[in-house]
């Protein structure tokens, strides 16, 4: 930790000297979490959203481990296991299962939210740039994992978006169809497939646990920015994490569990599709295959590539637009190279990412609903929008923008109140 | 900078490519737009359909299931299996162990035997169901099922409420749905067969409405009123006949559903003294913090924490 007036930690008790001499894993807590982390005072709940991500993770991998004691690996098998064995005969299998696929929903919701917070008061900009770049990598992870576990329960949904994803690597010349087949380890998606979407779904939230520490050891480098964006100067900007965001971050993820149990004990299938609770049919495709609402901006960008450009097909623009669109969010630190981190004080910038905000929200609508001529056409305008505004519309503005003045440090923001800060920044 | 206008340049050509697709797509729509659908034109939403079990309170109204059961048993079950649900699972809906064993295994309500051997020469016999049997299919495999039915497969009864757009009012519309497809119209007053003459339901299929493609291969199962003859001796029309079915098949899609309504009842409340009770900490906490220039306030204050140890040492209290 970068700031000199993080208190160390101090054992008093003669055991926990003891144990730190030999193995400081308090100390390595304390330095994380606790006391020894200054935090700046002014952040808003838009920074509660990275614990409950990490809440969320928790609650994924206690449930998914349970369930995967009683689920069955097997073609023949694993939709039984899910809706007759876990369903009905495990003790509150039910509420395992429909806490594991609604939480996976709200990892989501909730990880959306930490990454637009970050969009928005410029968390990706030096010194966190690679704070940014880990937190992509466990997003990926996240997609990855996510869509693995879609496929396990074995229905026509896991079926036949098992089949239309893995298909994206057909799209490339040459490479694609063996390397699909390879992945799949079969023409079409069966028992090999199921099987090591199993082993790789069992695996990868653990690779996300330790993508997790990097990127919050990442952080605690530089510690954590703010909504002013204006650097910690001196301890009277800080606060001590312990108890304060503790305290913080505790009453606020009682209110988000809150929702979450809502939705899993009240609407728990709200957020999925009916056609997974039919047995996977290769015979018989469902009338419209769509992923869980966290892919639909992407599958939107996918499905609105319709034309051969150059000297390649529709269908892999659509596959590189898809991929592209996550991986141009790797280069953001160096796409954005104006000073002010928070845009709150970026008059335009803050327009143009409302902009993104409603584009992103057109492009999972148009994502999730049947295909109709006037949708596709809104989904085509909206993703040509999504990459001009981070490879040219963003640059450009972080150019020529005038910012407004940044208060002069965080304590002045907070103790002088709204009115001493520029009024725009208040009208935002 | 060299990196910004090559990536740049990449967004241009991404969205080059996206709104040529925008375009072309439009052209097409255009010069030759898309043929309307009968399915799409005459496909009718379900019908309402309010149960007992219905919202954040719902219960099962056991009568009804019992019902329900009676239908599925003495109708459905003649082609549709309900594989996923055990017998012992009727204790549930208000029966005693002797009842259930009785309606499994006494062969007068439920006939279907369990496929077995014969433990004297190991060939496939058939046994009398027990409570702990799933309920056993009217066929032997898909391939028999689909002989049986004009080529049709008759799915699987479980799950059939959580595997419809619409559930159990899916379930209700579509029993009682069946239509005289000649002079049919929908909402809007058009006539089916002269606005498309070559939607007429082809022999074999059953014109229904409700049904997504218009033409189901299951004539109508509910024709009469009385055709069961209920043990509680309720009016057995089509329209009850449907319903208490439906209510049934919600049962066995979601058998956890009033378990899952009580521990939410409880979650829910437990969530909202512990966020209320966090908050009042949080706010205690941070009357401090906001103040200007205290950075430590209550417990972690130096000169209270001093006046704590002073405490414990006068009480005699160690640590």
């Amino acid at each position: 930790m970068s700031f000199s007036w993080a208190k160390p930690y101090e054992p008093k008790h003669p055991l926990a000297r003891w144990l730190d001499e030999r193995l400081p894993l308090p100390r390595l807590v304390y330095g994380a979490i606790g006391g020894g982390y200054p935090v700046p005072r002014n952040l808003n709940y838009f920074w509660n959203f990275g614990v409950l991500a990490g809440i969320f993770l928790t609650i994924q991998i206690v449930t998914g481990i349970v369930l995967a004691m009683h689920y069955y690996a097997t073609a023949d098998g694993a939709f039984n296991s899910v809706n007759q064995l876990i369903m009905r005969d495990v003790n509150a299998g039910w509420l395992l299962r429909y806490a594991h696929m609604n939480g996976a929903s709200f990892f989501f919701i909730v990880t959306y939210i930490h990454i637009f917070r970050g969009l928005y008061y410029g968390s990706y900009k030096a010194p966190r740039e690679l704070v940014w770049m880990l937190g992509l990598v466990i997003y990926l992870l996240m997609m990855a994992t996510a869509f693995m576990g879609y496929v396990l329960p074995w229905g026509q949904m896991s079926y036949w978006g098992a089949q239309v994803i893995t298909g994206f690597f057909s799209a490339f010349p040459v490479v694609g169809e063996p390397l699909r087949v390879f992945l799949l380890g079969g023409y079409a998606p069966d028992q090999a497939a199921l099987t090591r979407f199993f082993s790789l779904h069992y695996l990868l939230p653990f690779v996300i646990a330790g993508v997790v520490i990097l990127h919050i050891w990442s952080l605690h480098i530089p510690g954590s920015g703010n909504p002013t964006g204006v650097d910690v100067k001196d301890e009277k900007d800080t606060l001590p994490f312990h108890p304060f965001y503790t305290a913080k971050d505790g009453w606020f993820a009682g209110a988000f569990l809150l929702v979450y149990a809502l939705v899993t004990f009240y609407v728990p299938n709200y957020l999925g599709h009916p056609d997974n609770y039919i047995p996977a049919n290769a015979l018989a495709t469902p009338a419209h295959i769509v992923p869980e609402w966290y892919f639909w901006p992407f599958y939107a960008i996918l499905r609105s590539c319709t034309f051969n450009l150059f000297w390649i097909d529709a269908k892999l623009w659509g596959v590189l637009a898809m991929f592209g669109s996550i991986l141009l969010l790797f280069f953001l630190p160096w796409l954005d190279k104006s000073r002010v981190r928070s845009g709150n004080y970026r008059p335009v910038f803050k327009r143009f990412f409302w902009l993104l905000v409603i584009d992103v929200i057109i492009l999972g609508y148009v994502g999730g609903a049947p295909i109709v001529w006037w949708r596709t056409a809104l989904g085509q305008i909206a993703a040509a929008y999504y990459f001009l505004h981070f490879l040219v519309i963003l640059p450009l503005v972080s150019a020529f923008e005038t910012t407004d003045p940044l208060p002069n440090s965080i304590s002045e923001s907070v103790l002088s109140g709204d009115a001493a800060e520029p009024p725009v920044a208040v009208a935002g | 900078m060299l990196l910004r206008w090559f990536l740049g340049f990449v967004g241009a050509i991404f969205a080059l490519a996206l709104l040529l697709s925008l375009f072309s797509g439009l052209k097409t729509y255009f010069t030759s737009p898309p043929a309307p659908l009968a399915a799409e034109e005459f496909h009718k939403e379900p019908k309402e359909l309010k149960l007992s079990s219905d919202g954040p309170f719902g219960k099962f109204d056991k009568a009804q299931l019992q019902r329900g059961l009676q239908v599925y048993t003495e109708v459905c079950s003649a082609c549709h299996s309900l594989k996923l649900v055990s017998f012992r699972d009727l204790k549930e809906i208000g029966y005693n162990d002797a009842e259930v064993k009785a309606f499994a295994g006494s062969g007068k309500q439920w006939k279907i035997e369990v496929p077995s051997i014969n433990p004297d020469t190991g060939e496939a016999t058939t046994r009398k169901a027990l409570p702990s049997d799933t309920f056993p299919a009217p066929f032997a495999n898909d391939t028999a099922a689909r002989a049986a039915n004009n080529n049709a497969l008759p799915p699987d009864l479980s799950l059939i409420t959580k595997s419809r757009e619409g559930g159990a009012a899916y379930v209700y519309s579509l029993l009682t749905g069946w239509a005289n497809q000649q002079g049919y119209r929908n909402e809007k007053g058009e006539e089916l067969l002269k606005k498309f003459p070559d939607a007429k339901t082809p022999p074999g299929l059953h014109f229904n409405p409700y049904f997504a493609n218009l033409n189901l291969a299951m004539p109508p199962p509910l024709t009469t009123d009385g055709q069961v003859t209920y043990a509680d001796g309720k009016k057995a029309t089509v329209d009850q006949m449907a319903q208490d079915v439906s209510a049934f098949l919600v049962w066995t899609a979601q058998p956890d559903l009033e378990r899952r309504h009580a521990a939410g009842l409880a979650v829910v409340l437990f969530l909202l003294v512990a966020t209320i009770l966090g908050f009042l900490a949080k706010q205690q906490i941070w009357h401090g913090g906001e103040r200007p220039l205290v950075r430590e306030t209550g417990a972690l204050d130096p000169k209270n924490q001093a006046k704590t140890r002073r405490a414990k040492g006068k009480a005699g209290v160690a640590g």
